[in-house]
């Protein structure tokens, strides 16, 4: 068993450059695997907020909760996106064999 | 205010509810229709099975105490959806392709089928799946009393409603989750009743949510300033618990079993993850959505000490709005038996695949290979396994007495199904992880939970204060709330992070240690390079498509004509509107046994499941494929020597019949020659017999001359009698041989001098004499005999001009080796095989031979212990004489 790239045929070189639709779904599948990265990173933003002890200056709780549900809301709004993008490419390339 | 019968009658009228709408989805699935039943949307609510009563009622109370904490729950798993196409559609592809049952089935397959693995992730289930059965039945329990208090007819015990609330969610349990035993274990039922739930609970607390920012705070303005004004209005969450939760709850996520039955074994099509991926955390986010604000009117209106668990309830109740709480009562009630069930099931599954039919097989000894037995006794099994595991929370509970706050329960449930998730993800993404490893990561991380986690918040009757204080012998480096030392961190996170960061350092160092099995190794190339080697599932495909393919396959195994029948002859069974039959189990069943009478039980379970399950063939499969295969090759392989056999057996025969019509064909020859040798002298005998009788007057000279020419005559027949005579002894084994001293040399000059006696035209002999120099100890006669044959043959074949023989004599390993070669033409090749037969002749009869002469010499030969050969291809005719060396040795 060989890993992805290795699979292929040693005699047919694959293309350096994607067609412009083959080129759009790698970046879509790129875009994918960011979105949790850029989830991850919105959630650990409240780490940064003074907790406890500075009451002063503290973070009040309603700012946190609009900050920690907007950026939910914006997450599943771009999953919502790359679903039906994803759906898209499904349908308009059924046959084709899928690779990264 | 609603009595408590009036509720009772309404949590009755739910679960009849439930039971029709499960009961309907099963008869719709069964009849091939209600394609919704398997629609996305069904799919994304049987996941927020996820947010249990513990999450319905705890999370405000969580809420009411530390602020945001309680969103960290719902943030994990919007991680783990935002991260689906990387991460769930890989864990759903190797489900639906390796046909997983269960997570223990998943972990079990990817290490090479250890059932011991298995056994350790159902152990691990179990264990922290009590206490949150447990937890469920607590929130029933309490949501219950609430309405009891103010129930003035005081009829409520508490006891015995736990007891009837277990039993019935047991019996609903067994009822659809062990109706039937699917190949795939999908229970559209049960999926179907738990999606309706979804919506009632998420109804439930939306409504509640709603009435409490727009009804008591009076907008969200005005709420959002209540929110900064009470006792929780900052920011006030730790770090280390913020983080630990998020990843914790995200690790939980994957790793529930309940939470693996519906998202990987009772998925239908691996393109409902891609709206699950936004409608999930959309569903999330609505439930947490007004958790603060129930928490926060409910710490103003609610009475000092009153628990914040039940806000939900006790809220919209002391505004009197009793319709509202009866509906939260129903939602937190739809939490808990959804979660129950499901757990019950996925928990079932487990404890009787891995733990009771293993049991009970190795019991049997093999006796109950009827498919029919082993299907009642698993259905059985799951179904007692159900009842045992309810129990199990039931005494857990009572145990318990229901008094540690709910969210506590549900996290250490949570640390301890996460120490699953290095073997898991491992797994998936390292081609490198292997059982050994699964097996010390999983017991370091479960022991460490325990150590750390569970036994200190069991209370001092388990684990002694002295032991959390000190360490257990006093030892400071292992107080189970300071491991090594490291002091001041909040106990959940510390064991979180002792636990999963040992397990995951034991996993990936035993795994570099240890060396896979081949079937492991098969299985981790088979589930990290899953999308290579199995293509896209394309949905729900038609089932006459399925019965077309099914008739194209058998028709290349069985042939068109029996296929064509067979198909008829089932579609005319099942009622016959269509030519081709539908694939009902039935079917399939016998078309099975059809094709494994011709390819192998294995094979044809192979053929038949790729086309109508859609999965691919698993490594199990292929190695009994593989095993039918190597018993057929071996079959024929015998098959095969044996006609090898046969054919030489033939071949043998043949040559045999040829020697023997050869044999024949000389015979007549021989006799013919015999007759005619026997009359020439007896014609002349009896003429010149008559002549001396009959005439007179013949002079002394004539009679004379007559009479030596009888004798002659008479000579010549009685040696070839002697001949005859001589060569029938031989054969017969009666002769005696009179061993005698001489060397070679001697022998061989005694010989031709007697037949080169007299020879016209002369033969010339080349001879080496200093080889001859060799002793012989044998019958000197008989050899000489030999020597005199083969140099008058010599001397009567040679057709050269000027004929000459050429004698040799070597020692070649304890043998001596005399070879007689002439320069005439030789033997022809098809002559050959047949000079040393008897009356074999070569070249017709012009020497006028008997042709007895080289068959004696071969019956000579072998008394001596020798042999005598034909030499092809030198030249001439030679002649091969050996001897072996022992009668030398024996003469010195």
């Amino acid at each position: 068993m060989n890993s992805g790239e290795d699979r292929k045929p040693q005699g047919v070189r694959p293309s350096l450059f994607l067609e412009r639709q083959s080129y759009r779904r790698r970046r879509l599948m790129d875009a994918a695997r960011l979105l949790p990265i850029l989830g991850g990173a919105l959630v650990a933003i409240p780490l940064l907020w003074p907790s406890q002890g500075s009451s002063e200056d503290g973070v009040p709780l309603s700012s946190a909760i609009l900050y920690i549900f907007t950026c939910w809301a914006l997450l599943i709004v771009i999953s919502l996106i790359f679903g039906f993008a994803a759906r898209r490419m499904v349908v308009s390339d059924d046959a084709e064999a899928e690779s990264d | 205010m609603a009595t408590l019968n009036v509720l009772i009658l309404v949590c009755l009228g739910y679960v009849v509810l439930l039971f029709g709408v499960a009961f309907a989805a099963d008869r719709m699935a069964a009849a091939g229709r209600g394609a919704w039943l398997r629609s996305p949307l069904i799919y994304t609510l049987s996941l927020s099975i996820y947010c249990t009563a513990w999450t319905f009622y705890g999370a405000v109370g969580n809420a009411a105490r530390s602020g945001l904490e309680f969103v960290t729950i719902y943030l994990g798993p919007t991680l783990v959806m935002l991260s689906w196409w990387w991460g769930l559609r890989k864990l759903v592809r190797v489900g639906r392709t390796q046909r997983v049952t269960s997570i223990a089935d998943l972990i079990s397959s990817r290490y090479g089928k250890s059932n011991t693995l298995a056994i350790c992730v159902t152990i691990l289930a179990v264990l922290g799946g009590t206490p949150y059965i447990a937890l469920q039945l607590q929130s029933i329990t309490l949501s219950f009393s609430i309405f009891a208090e103010a129930d003035p007819s005081g009829l409520y015990r508490e006891g015995s409603s736990v007891f009837w609330v277990a039993a019935g969610l047991a019996v609903f349990a067994i009822l659809f989750g062990t109706r039937n035993l699917d190949a795939n274990e999908r229970h559209h039922g049960v999926v179907t009743a738990i999606a309706l739930e979804s919506v009632v609970k998420l109804f439930a607390l939306l409504a509640v949510g709603v009435f409490v920012v727009w009804g008591v705070a009076g907008g969200i303005g005005p709420m959002m300033d209540r929110i900064d004004a009470s006792e929780i209005g900052q920011w006030n969450v730790d770090a280390g618990r913020w983080t630990t939760f998020i990843f914790l709850s995200a690790a939980a996520f994957i790793c529930l079993p309940r939470m693996f039955q519906v998202m990987v074994v009772e998925n239908a099509d691996e393109g409902h993850l891609r709206t699950a991926a936004w409608a999930f955390p959309l569903y999330l986010l609505l439930m947490s959505l007004f958790v603060v604000p129930i928490a926060v009117v409910g710490l103003d209106l609610m009475p000092e000490g009153s628990n914040p668990d039940l806000f939900v309830l006790t809220v919209p109740l002391s505004q009197g709005n009793d319709w509202l709480a009866m509906l939260s009562f129903i939602g937190g009630f739809s939490s808990a038996t959804s979660m129950v069930i499901v757990t019950a099931m996925a928990l079932s599954t487990m404890v009787s695949n891995h733990l009771v039919m293993p049991i009970w097989l190795s019991t049997q000894g093999g006796a109950g290979s009827v498919s029919g037995d082993v299907r009642n006794v698993v259905l059985m099994a799951r179904r007692v396994s159900i009842a045992v595991i309810m129990a199990l929370g039931y005494y857990y509970y009572r145990l318990s007495g229901g008094g540690a706050a709910l969210a506590s329960i549900g996290l250490v449930a949570f640390a301890g199904i996460s120490q699953i998730l290095p073997a898991l993800v491992g797994g998936l993404f390292w081609r490198g992880a292997t059982r050994t490893g699964a097996l010390v990561g999983l017991t370091v991380g479960f022991v460490l939970w325990i150590y750390t986690l569970l036994l200190p918040g069991m209370g001092g009757a388990i684990m002694p204060d002295s032991v959390l204080q000190n360490g257990p012998f006093g030892w400071g480096w292992l107080r189970p709330r300071a491991l090594f030392g490291i002091e001041g961190m909040d106990p959940m996170v510390h064991s979180v992070m002792w636990s999963l960061a040992l397990n995951t350092a034991a996993f990936c160092a035993a795994s570099l240690l240890s060396f896979p099995s081949p079937l492991e190794r098969l299985q981790g190339a088979q589930f990290v390079n899953v999308f290579d080697h199995s293509v896209s599932p394309a949905g729900w495909t038609g089932s006459v498509a399925q019965s077309e393919d099914l008739m194209i396959m058998t028709q290349r195994i069985l042939g068109s004509g029996p296929a064509q029948e067979f198909f008829q002859h089932e579609a005319e069974a099942q009622g016959g509107r269509t030519s081709l039959p539908e694939p009902t189990p039935g079917f399939l069943e016998r078309l099975e046994r059809e094709l494994s009478g011709s390819v192998g039980a294995a094979t044809a379970h192979a053929m038949i499941g790729q086309i109508v399950g859609g999965s691919s063939v698993s490594v199990e499969d292929l190695l009994a494929v593989a095993d039918e295969s190597a018993e057929l090759l071996e079959y024929s392989s015998q098959l095969e020597a044996k006609s090898a056999e046969l054919s030489r057996t033939a071949r043998q025969l043949r040559e045999a019949n040829t020697k023997l019509t050869q044999i024949s064909e000389q015979k007549d020859g021989f006799l013919s020659q015999v007759s005619h040798e026997l009359r020439t002298p007896m014609t002349s005998i009896r003429a010149f017999s008559e002549i001396m009788r009959d005439t007179d007057g013949l002079s002394a000279e004539e009679q004379t001359r007559y009479a030596a020419i009888i004798h002659d005559e008479a000579l010549r027949l009685t040696r070839l009698l002697d001949d005859l005579l001589d060569l029938s002894v031989l054969e017969s084994g009666r002769v005696s041989l009179n061993m005698g001293g001489d060397t070679l040399g001697s022998i061989l000059d005694r010989a031709v001098s007697s037949s080169l006696a007299g020879s016209h035209p002369k033969l010339r002999i080349r001879r080496s004499r200093p080889s001859e120099r060799i002793p012989l100890n044998t019958d000197l006669d008989r050899l000489g005999q030999v020597f005199i044959n083969l140099i008058s043959n010599a001397q009567k074949y040679c057709d050269a001009d000027e004929p000459v023989l050429t004698i040799s004599a070597h020692d070649v390993g304890g043998q001596v080796v005399i070879d007689f070669t002439d320069n005439g033409s030789g033997i022809p090749p098809e002559a050959q095989s047949m000079v040393f037969e008897k009356f074999a002749r070569v070249g017709g009869d012009k020497a006028g031979g008997a042709g007895l002469g080289l068959a004696i010499c071969r019956e000579i030969m072998q008394r001596l212990g020798g042999e005598i050969s034909y030499l092809p291809g030198q030249g001439g005719a030679a002649f091969r004489v050996r001897l072996p060396l022992a009668h030398r040795q024996a003469a010195q």
